[in-house]
Formats: C-alpha cells, sequence, structure tokens
C-alpha cells in the first residue's frame, strides 16, 4: 500500500450491531464498544492488517497489499 | 605500438576515472555494497578500454574492428537487465518499497553510465592523438565534468515547494492540512501518529512538475527515499505507519505522511528535496500547446 496502488481485502467485521453486517467476511460481535475495540485490535494485529472506524459501530480489518 | 598505447592508456583511464565519479552520486539510490562498486568499476574500465581502441583501431587502419563497439552496446544492455533482477528481488524484503519506476531508473542509469565512460575514454584517446597529453587531460577533465554534471538528474527540490505541514484527525480520518489519506480506527494508534508523525506538503512549481509529482512511481520513490534516511516505525504488522503520498485534486498538491524513527521536521523536507525526479515519471505537458492552453 505504499504510496501508490493498493489492493484491499476485508479480512473479518467487528460490530456492536448484528442487525447492519451481513456478507462474506467473517463478523465477529462484540457486547461493548471496549470489547470490540480490544477485539479488532487483536485481529488486525493477527492477520497483518488495518483497522478501520466506519462510524457505525463496525470496525472493519482490512489487508492492504 | 607504443605510440598507440599511450591513446590506449589515457584513454582507458580518463574513462576509469569518469565511472568512478560516477559511483559517488550513487550512493543516495544504491546501498554501498563493496562487491558492487567493484563489479560497476570493472565494467566501467572494460567499456572505457573498449572505447579507448576505437581510434587506434581506425588509425591502424582495421576499420571493422570498430564494430565491436555495437558488441560492447548489447553487453550493457544485459547490465541493465541484471540490475534490474537485484533489484526487483531485494525489493520484495522492502518494508516501503522502491517500485518498478525507480528500479527501472536505476538500471537505465547504469546502462548509461557505461556509454558515458566509453565515450569519455573515446573522447580521451581523439584528443591524445591529435595533442599528445597536454590535451588529453584537459579533454579527460572537461567531459569527466561534464558526465558529472549532466547525470547528476533533477531532483524534487529542483520542481517542487516542500514546506512542513500539520497533521489532524478527521474523526477517523487521518489528514494532512486538507488532503485525506486513510481511515485509521484504533485511538490509540491515532493517538501515536499525532505525536509522533510528519508531514510534509510538496507544492509543484508548474504544470509540468505537477504531472511529474502526481506519478505513483515518483511518489512511492519519495516514500522510500524519506523511509531510508529518516527510518520509519512501520512494521508487518502494523501498516499504519507506512509513509504515503497522496494528492489534493483540486490543488495538485501532494502531501506526504510518516511515522519516522528520527523525528526531524528539517530532515524529511531535506529527504523529499533529494528524492531523484524519475526518468519514467518526467512529463512535459508545457512542451505542447494544450498543455500549455490547459495551464493557463
Amino acid at each position: 500500500m505504499d504510496g501508490g496502488v493498493m489492493e484491499n481485502r476485508i479480512m473479518a467485521l467487528v460490530t456492536l450491531n448484528m442487525d447492519i453486517v451481513a456478507g462474506g467476511a467473517p463478523i465477529f460481535f462484540a457486547r461493548n464498544q471496549e470489547e470490540q475495540v480490544k477485539m479488532a485490535r487483536y485481529l488486525a494485529r493477527t492477520l497483518d492488517a488495518m483497522v478501520h472506524d466506519l462510524e457505525n459501530g463496525v470496525y472493519i480489518i482490512v489487508k492492504h497489499e | 605500438m607504443e605510440h598507440y598505447l599511450g591513446t590506449i592508456i589515457a584513454g582507458t583511464m580518463a574513462g576509469t576515472i569518469a565511472r568512478m565519479v560516477m559511483l559517488h552520486l550513487d550512493y543516495r539510490q544504491y546501498p554501498g555494497y563493496p562487491h558492487g562498486y567493484l563489479s560497476h568499476l570493472f565494467l566501467g574500465f572494460i567499456a572505457s578500454a573498449l572505447g579507448a581502441v576505437a581510434i587506434p583501431a581506425i588509425l591502424k587502419p582495421d576499420y571493422t574492428a570498430v564494430t565491436f563497439l555495437a558488441l560492447a552496446a548489447s553487453q550493457f544492455r544485459e547490465i541493465r537487465g541484471i540490475e534490474r533482477k537485484t533489484l526487483e528481488h531485494l525489493d520484495e524484503n522492502e518494508l516501503v518499497k522502491r517500485g518498478s519506476d525507480y528500479i527501472e531508473g536505476i538500471a537505465r542509469t547504469f546502462e548509461a553510465r557505461n556509454y558515458l565512460s566509453m565515450g569519455c575514454a573515446l573522447l580521451t584517446s581523439i584528443a591524445y592523438e591529435l595533442g599528445r597529453f597536454p590535451a588529453a587531460v584537459l579533454i579527460a577533465l572537461l567531459s569527466i565534468i561534464f558526465v558529472r554534471t549532466f547525470m547528476a538528474g533533477e531532483t524534487v527540490g529542483d520542481i517542487c515547494e516542500v514546506v512542513p505541514a500539520r497533521i489532524w484527525f478527521d474523526n477517523s480520518i487521518l489528514m494532512v492540512e486538507n488532503i485525506g489519506f486513510i481511515n485509521v480506527g484504533l485511538k490509540e494508534i491515532r493517538e501515536k501518529i499525532l505525536a509522533e508523525g510528519l508531514a510534509v506538503l510538496i507544492i509543484p512549481r508548474n504544470s509540468d512538475a505537477r504531472a511529474t509529482i502526481h506519478d505513483l512511481g515518483q511518489r512511492q520513490a519519495i516514500a522510500h527515499t524519506v523511509t531510508v534516511l529518516l527510518g520509519t516505525k512501520k512494521d508487518v504488522d502494523i501498516p499504519e505507519f507506512t509513509p504515503l503520498a497522496r494528492i489534493d485534486p483540486d490543488s495538485g498538491v501532494v502531501g506526504l505522511y510518516t511515522v519516522p524513527v528520527e523525528r526531524d521536521q528539517d530532515a524529511l523536507i531535506l529527504a523529499v528535496k533529494r528524492t531523484p525526479v524519475l526518468e519514467s515519471a518526467r512529463s512535459r505537458p508545457l512542451k505542447t500547446e494544450a498543455g500549455r492552453m490547459a495551464a493557463r
């Protein structure tokens, strides 16, 4: 993802609200925000990926290559 | 025979010295591997020897001998291929890649430098034939000065202003002045970026510079140079700290963001300025009428 063109892949979603998410990537449900941040951090570090905040209670873990 | 020996020695020496001078310019784009230096110096020596024997071959007269210059050209084209392959392999393990444009530029430069030392040797041997030692020294010096200035090439600092810029967050979007970069989801990372990140704006001086600096390969080359000179806190599992260069679509200004190991704003500006302008990125829209009209 350096300076130039990236290939992005959504590795997982971490959500506070199961009603607004669906689709192909693994979905993780968190009970509160603290847990959500922790899960997102762990997932990102495990997957060598980055956490993006959609600001609607959903974090997506994206791998940029 | 002895007569020609002087010509050949003078030419070969001048060419080899020219190659040495050009090697000195390399360090900013090529790591100082001693073996790399040696092999390039030796190839420069061969190129010079080939250039130096051309004139004695014509005087002898053995005109067909000049055809080996063509042989040399194909030999040096191969060097470009070898250089490219080596750098591509090395690039695979770089945290912040050079990018294929930069690699192509380096490879092409290495090829061209052999031709330059060959030309330098040829000119010096002609001078030796015509005016003996003093003329040879004069021409050798002139051609070495020429290759030095000619091959130094432009840098980003020649075509753009580089000024410090402010990093801030629009909610979770990382901003450099008014250019949006990436969405950073984790608060601790945002705080670290605010505390330790650095940014600059690269302002092109004219339309030519804008076209050059917008090239993705050129932006990648800047990011790479900045990383080499200032270090980066990026690692495979912390992609957030990857240095990025993004354009402001409205003004054409390029913003650069990095989280360096050595946090020094002036050093960052200097590092950006000294990045070479890549041959493949350089474009001259102002040379065309359409480009000039658009720039108005």
